[in-house]
């Protein structure tokens, strides 16, 4: 019953998003408060509708409501009730409606908390959105209804993938979708500025929360499950270059282009034309993901089962919403926009720098990312691109990029002055250094190239730090009371940008210093990697609430550690009648030990990998600085 | 003032577009010249009427044939086929969890002088009816293709 209610409120929510885009485009035009105050209310009935939509099928997932085809063949009455809670969107159907959702929600979120704005911008952007939404409430029911009946209902399910039974998998979906859908919002900004006969820099001011917003959970998202496939797939590594990995790096790119750039436009109207051209193209780009995840054109370690009809789908909605509006951008950029010069040493060139390395750095992951596909149409045969072509062609993005990075928030708007920075960035430089010494201590056989991505993550940190103390005119008298009454866009910056040198210096622990022994060890065997030593006492069984699971245990013979026990293990899910790895990791700021355990040999010996990663956990943690950063600067009034 | 400003955001335009052009094309020309970064596919029937070099890179993929797999300490045999044809394989190292015989997989490495391909990675997927768009195609160019059941 309550199925085949969340059945209707979608339909229903699929015939409100009519209502929301016209009467409020309508509206807009006719210039009736009224129509627009329909509008408004239909964005929020819509989510509500879908909110419906979407606790009916958790209830049913929750229920083990097998007479539902969707929670058939995705889940199991033995799951743990979090994963069957999480399995509503471990599947394409449940993640679909989950994204319609999402897009609901920042509709709703919009219509309730935009009162600043004039309500016939306000009707602009709602009326977009609106069309939006109905190109995916479309899809979902005419390509994915998650509602669909199965009748004879089985007694039993499939079971949900169990690679995806896992908390960190549970919830980057949600937090991923968080991110792509809130460049929705950006998206429909941009274009009710164009719908104008003239554009005015306002829509940069109230935009700039939105894109903060979406890229926080962007971030968050993909750092979560970068994070997870570092621990559940048992290969200790975290960024494959993938196809499906790339899908989210390219609108998290071109999303912190445009975060840099719509503070200049907020600013003074700088980079118009360029801050809306961008805002269309990172939620293109989030709509391209969503296509290459969920249409399986390209083979991708992450790849799940799936429908080219689908896939046809979405590539629709692409050329139709993304065409649209650039149409638009190309009749509104006809006009006459008043031009601002500035400065070669000022706050705009350095954002201007800023899009160009990230620009570049999307279309050089775009292009091999979707290479294989043009020399597939073109007959050329199936290839692949992997690590060595990202490696050659973002290097030389990153290093210039990184070695301009700190000079950015010392400069001010207009013009400025070599003054401000050159004596603290002498100290940052002069601290880098030093502290690449210390590591050459630590490590005599350190080498030059990584010796250089040190004095860069260094640089990145030191120079980050520079900028607010430099400013609050440090060891002069009162410069703590100085230092916190900074504007905190400088914090958010400070953090952000020291956040990459974090990121970078854990990339280069885990990628130049790990170390990996194999083994096949009998119980009793001992093994050691870097400084530590183990003994591997042997492999137990042990059930799981839906598992049963093998699990080897290594302990620890010397050092701090001496005695705890790793257990890495080997689960095997009955329902789902497969098997996963689950990597026992030891924890600490300084390195991960990682144990994978292996299959048996015929002899009986058991194979064991260990994997020592310094520094890997930097990598995230610098993720997480980015974010922190980015709330702040959420909090703060105006940009900079 | 005003046209000069005018000129230096021209410039600037131009700037930041010749910029953009120059540096996607030295991708591009990366991308096209380095024969590292480029790795085809080859199916077993491809690879039995033209055979690739020795040491090239390559992916091949196809079926894990039944009861091919022997195993040697920590070195695993296996034969890949597409039902017509058929290559050896040798891995080292952990094989991802849903390897099995008689499932698809892909395969990247290079054939060494005795004609053995040797793995580097065997790729993983996370979802045992999945089969690999590659090995889907090179079942049916080999007409070995058993219908969509087994893809979703």
């Amino acid at each position: 019953m309550l199925v085949e209610l969340g059945h209707f409120a979608l339909i229903l929510a699929f015939l409100i998003t009519l209502v929301q885009g016209s009467l409020s485009l309508v509206g807009a035009r006719r210039q009736s408060d009224y129509l627009i105050g329909v509008g408004l209310k239909a964005a929020q009935i819509q989510c509500l509708l879908l909110t419906l939509s979407f606790m009916a099928l958790v209830y049913a997932f929750l229920r083990s409501d097998f007479s539902v085809l969707l929670v058939a063949t995705n889940s199991h009455i033995n799951k743990p009730l979090i994963y069957k809670f999480a399995g509503t969107w471990g599947n394409h159907e449940g993640s679909m409606l989950l994204w319609a959702l999402m897009l609901a929600l920042y509709g709703a979120a919009f219509a309730l908390f935009s009162k600043q704005i004039p309500l016939g911008f306000r009707a602009r952007v709602i009326g977009v959105h609106g069309f939006m939404s109905l190109t995916f409430l479309a899809f979902i029911l005419f390509t994915s209804n998650p509602f669909e009946r199965l009748l004879p209902a089985p007694f039993e399910g499939n079971g949900l993938n169990p690679i995806l039974q896992d908390p960190a998998l549970a919830a980057h979906p949600p937090l991923l979708y968080a991110g792509y859908v809130g460049f929705s919002i950006t998206f429909a900004f941009a274009l009710a500025a164009m719908l104008y006969s003239k554009i005015e820099r306002d829509w940069a001011v109230w935009v700039r929360r939105w894109v903060l917003v979406s890229w926080i959970f962007l971030t968050l998202g993909i750092g979560l499950g970068s994070f997870w496939a570092y621990y559940e797939l048992g290969w200790g590594g975290f960024w494959f270059w993938d196809p499906v990995e790339n899908a989210s790096l390219m609108p998290w790119l071109a999303g912190t282009a445009l975060l840099h750039s719509v503070m200049a436009t907020a600013r003074n109207g700088q980079f118009m034309r360029w801050t809306l051209l961008l805002a269309i193209l990172t939620y293109a780009l989030s709509l391209v993901g969503t296509f290459l995840v969920r249409s399986g054109v390209l083979t991708s370690v992450h790849a799940f089962a799936n429908d080219p009809e689908r896939g046809i789908f979405i590539l629709l909605i692409i050329v139709v919403s993304v065409g649209a509006a650039l149409a638009i951008y190309a009749r509104a950029m006809r006009q006459e926009l008043p031009s601002v010069g500035t400065n070669l040493i000022s706050r705009e060139s350095a954002l201007m720098l800023n899009n160009v390395f990230l620009a570049t750095a999307t279309s050089t992951v775009f292009i091999g990312t979707l290479y294989p596909l043009f020399v597939d149409a073109l007959g050329y045969g199936k290839i692949s691109v992997g690590s060595p072509y990202f490696a050659a062609v973002l290097t030389p993005i990153c290093v210039p990029f990184f070695m301009l990075l700190p000079f950015g928030p010392f400069l001010s708007w207009q013009k400025s002055l070599a003054t401000q920075f050159i004596k603290p960035l002498l100290v940052a430089i002069t601290l880098a250094a030093l502290s690449v010494a210390v590591f050459w201590q630590i490590r005599p056989s350190l080498g030059v190239p990584v010796a250089f991505a040190l004095l860069g993550a260094f640089w990145l940190i030191f120079g980050a730090c520079a900028a607010p103390l430099a400013r609050a005119r440090l060891f002069e008298t009162g410069w703590i009371s100085r230092l916190i009454r900074l504007p905190r866009p400088l914090y958010a910056a400070t953090l952000a940008h020291a956040g990459i040198g974090v990121m970078v210096l854990g990339i280069i622990g885990a990628t130049a210093w790990r170390e990996e022994v194999v083994v096949a060890a009998n119980a009793g065997d001992r093994l050691s990697i870097g400084t530590y030593d183990f003994v591997f006492d042997g492999v137990q069984t042990h059930e799981g609430p839906n598992y049963l699971a093998e699990r080897g245990s290594l302990r620890f013979l010397s050092g701090a550690r001496a005695g705890d026990v790793l257990y890495p293990e080997k689960r095997v899910y009955q329902a789902e009648r497969s098997q996963t790895t689950e990597a026992a990791i030891d924890i600490s700021l300084m390195r991960h030990v990682y144990a994978a355990l292996g299959e048996t040999l015929e002899d009986g010996r058991r194979v064991v990998r260990v994997w020592l990663h310094p520094l890997v956990v930097l990598i995230w943690m610098g993720g997480l600085m980015m974010s922190l950063g980015g709330l702040i600067g959420l909090t703060a009034r105006r940009a900079a | 003032m005003v046209h000069k400003a005018k000129r230096a955001q021209k410039l600037r335009a131009f700037l930041i577009f010749g910029g953009l052009v120059a540096l996607t094309l030295i991708a591009f020309i990366t991308l096209t010249t380095l024969e590292d970064n480029l790795v085809f596919f080859r199916s077993p029937s491809d690879l039995a009427t033209k055979p690739a070099p020795v040491g090239q890179k390559l992916r091949v993929g196809g079926l894990v044939l039944e009861d091919s797999m022997m195993r040697q300490d920590l070195t695993v045999n296996f034969i890949v086929t597409d039902l017509n044809n058929k290559i050896n394989v040798r891995y080292t190292g952990i094989l991802p969890d849903l390897f099995r015989e008689g499932q698809g997989v892909v395969a990247e490495g290079a054939f060494d002088p005795s004609g053995v391909f040797v793995a580097e990675t065997v790729l993983a997927k996370h979802d045992e009816t999945y089969m690999p768009p590659e090995v889907a195609e090179a079942l049916k160019n080999a007409g070995q293709w058993q219908g969509d059941q087994d893809a979703r």
